[in-house]
């Protein structure tokens, strides 16, 4: 199966594209010319390397976790430990490439958007170690439920800004970053922190975070000596889910299973499954599933996850789930939640609430798939959520 | 010639520019828009810009935003803005192009809104964020309902680009004066006028310059390079600032007039 999508115009299939203003159309021409020649400078290639070895702590670990798989009695259960990052999260890996690349374009300012706040943290943490003034758009509800990645990108050197129009949320704050972007773009790069938006930021988001999925590939041929039987990954834009899947795409004997967000219904605006309630729709530069109402609105969405509460899912996953390659489950905010506390118990690791959703995956699908190799990716660790935990396991917060 | 070109055509024949009007429809509710499109064309619009909301205008600044939201709280959907055009063609022959983002228009269908934009009597179409390639494959059929295609061309776009624009526009080009959302600003841009030129070296066209223009002195200033003015932002501010007002239609009619009263192309 071919692997070398988009093409030239940014379609995965009929999705993706380059659906902005034209004053967008330059720049982005501009990135993705760019991208193209880094992606063929050694120097830039050796960089990027380094910096993902000695600065983000690559490879990161493929851990079995023996005694989850043992309560399950089914799939043998391997976690890619993307937790273990600096910053603690996936997002660094596509922060550096694109810090390096705005770099090589000359840019002195970074724009970026946050939800959750890990992607804006990432890119305070790779703006202080290049030098570049740094701000991050953030709904304000998400500032309020995340004060903690808010002081952080702070004390990182981050201007964080907070949006206070629409929902407040991690759509807004893409808005709002593009509407920046637009204004500035000779001085600025926008930094996009998952595989969304207009060509060429879904292909290259992926491209930063292939190393996921190509690691986790070498090292279970070289512990197990096979490939997965299923790997999975939870997707809000999709960014580690694309980072994990691409490296296994053309081993079709490997299932590719991508957790979206069930939140706390099946109605609109109570949950962000773009598969089960969405239809195709453009949104912040690409055409992909979409939740919106029958007059072409965007809807609400929600998820106790921030990372996954967003109303598009990347293009290149919509295009995966329509060839069938890939399948596409939702999990809900409480599952997540109860996966979250087993896998702390279990195995010592508090998965970020966003990953919680992949994990509850496994943990639906294990136990039934005696005589298989699960490798799920942890994308990030659970102390962001820390006060979230708090707030919905109560049971465990007595004084 | 369609009815945009000729409109194009009587202001030239006046040595003047003409005057594009942007407001959203629904804003501050859809019953409204009938009578404020009215007002405009008392107060000297030649051409109405008559905007589809949506819920993430990701090119428009706080102004435009508000009015959207506006709009969509009071039930505003493109069945009903369409709703709109029909009660404002039955009363005028202004010139109406409807200005939207792609997806409200892509859930309506391009075809059928093609078939029904003809039918009402709309006369262009303007897709913010529709870039000409992803446009292509639609304009064959806007054009063979008779409907103008109006694309965008900014300071950052490249000669290629531009002459892409030119291929696909039909009415006249939208020349967006600086790199930015819309909104009031102080100052005309001084990117406007290089690409005035650049455009025309495309394009016999007219050429229409918008994005922060709400004086009178700017509306001078672009109606010397250019030959349509586009308003959006500071219309829609005059809608907020009275939408509680009896007085709104008038007011809205004399800061229209106070903007076509320097639309002259002055030796």
């Amino acid at each position: 199966m071919s692997t070398n999508l988009p093409d030239a115009r940014g379609h995965f299939g009929p999705y993706g594209g380059r659906y902005v203003p034209e004053v967008l159309m330059t720049p982005l021409e501009e990135l993705e010319k760019a991208y193209s020649e880094a992606g063929l400078d050694p120097a830039f290639q050796s960089e990027l390397k380094d910096l993902l070895a000695n600065y983000a702590g690559r490879p990161t670990a493929l851990y079995y976790a023996r005694r989850l798989s043992e309560q399950l009695g089914g799939a043998r259960i391997y976690l890619k430990r993307e937790d273990l990052l600096h910053t603690g999260a996936h997002k660094i890996n596509n922060c550096l490439g694109q810090v390096l690349l705005a770099r090589r374009m000359g840019k002195r300012r970074i724009v970026a958007e946050t939800g959750a706040g890990q992607h804006g943290v990432a890119t305070a943490t790779v703006c202080a170690l290049f030098g570049m003034e740094c701000t991050v758009y953030m709904g304000e509800e998400d500032m309020r439920r995340q004060r903690l990645n808010v002081f952080r990108m702070r004390l990182l050197g981050a201007k964080v800004a907070a949006v206070t129009n629409g929902s407040r949320t991690l759509k807004d704050a893409i808005s709002e970053a593009m509407r920046d972007w637009v204004s500035t773009i000779d001085s600025t790069h926008y930094l996009l922190g998952s595989a969304l938006g207009p060509h060429p930021y879904p292909m290259m988001v992926r491209d930063f975070h292939r190393v996921i999925g190509d690691e986790a590939r070498a090292q279970l041929l070289k512990r197990e000596n096979r490939l997965p039987d299923r790997v999975f990954a939870c997707v809000g834009g999709g960014s580690n889910a694309i980072g994990i899947f691409t490296a296994f795409v053309g081993d079709e004997g490997v299932r590719l299973i991508g957790t979206e967000a069930g939140g706390r219904g099946a109605g609109l605006g109570e949950h962000a499954a773009r598969f089960s309630g969405g239809s195709p729709g453009v949104l912040h530069g690409a055409y992909s599933y979409l939740l919106q109402n029958g007059d072409g609105q965007v809807s609400l969405t929600h998820s106790v996850s921030a990372g996954l509460d967003y109303a598009l899912i990347g293009p290149e996953h919509a295009w995966l789930h329509d060839r069938g390659r890939a399948e596409y489950t939702s999990v809900g905010d409480r599952e997540a939640l109860d996966a979250a506390v087993r896998l702390s118990h279990t195995e010592g690791i508090i998965p970020a609430l966003e990953s919680a959703h992949a994990v509850a995956e496994a943990l639906r699908q294990a136990p039934g798939a005696r005589g298989e190799v699960f490798v799920v990716n942890v994308s990030g660790r659970g102390d962001k959520d820390t006060d979230i935990y708090r707030e919905n396991l109560p049971e465990l917060d007595l004084e | 010639m369609s009815r945009i070109r000729e409109c194009f055509e009587t202001a030239r024949k006046a040595n003047r520019a003409a005057l594009i009007a942007y407001i959203t429809a629904g804003d501050p509710c859809p019953e409204r828009t009938p009578a404020l499109v009215a007002a405009l064309e008392r107060g000297g619009t030649d051409i109405i810009e008559l905007g589809v909301p949506f819920s993430d205008p990701i090119a428009d600044g706080p102004v435009i935003q508000r009015g959207a939201g506006r709009a969509l709280q009071a039930g505003t959907t493109v069945v009903r803005v369409l709703d709109i055009a029909r009660q404002i063609r039955e009363q005028s022959a202004i010139p109406i192009v409807l200005f939207s983002y792609l997806n409200p228009l892509l859930q309506y269908g391009f075809e059928k809104l093609a078939a029904d934009a003809a039918e009402i009597g709309i006369d262009g179409l303007l897709l913010t964020d529709l870039s000409v390639e992803e446009a292509g494959a639609h304009v064959p059929a806007l054009h063979r309902k008779g409907l103008d295609t109006i694309f965008l061309a900014a300071p950052t776009s490249t000669e290629a680009r531009l002459a892409a624009v030119a291929q696909y526009s039909t009415g006249f080009v939208y020349l967006v004066s600086r790199t930015g959302v819309t909104g009031e600003r102080q100052d005309l841009s001084s990117s406007a006028a290089p690409l005035v030129e650049a455009m025309r070296r495309k394009t016999a066209l007219p050429l229409a310059v918008g994005f922060g223009i709400s004086t009178p002195d700017q509306v001078s200033a672009v109606a010397r390079i250019a030959d349509g003015v586009i308003v959006g932002s500071a219309f829609v501010r005059v809608i907020e600032e009275h939408r509680e007002d009896p007085e709104l239609e008038s007011k809205l009619e004399q800061f229209c007039h106070s903007l076509a009263a320097a639309l002259e192309k002055t030796a």
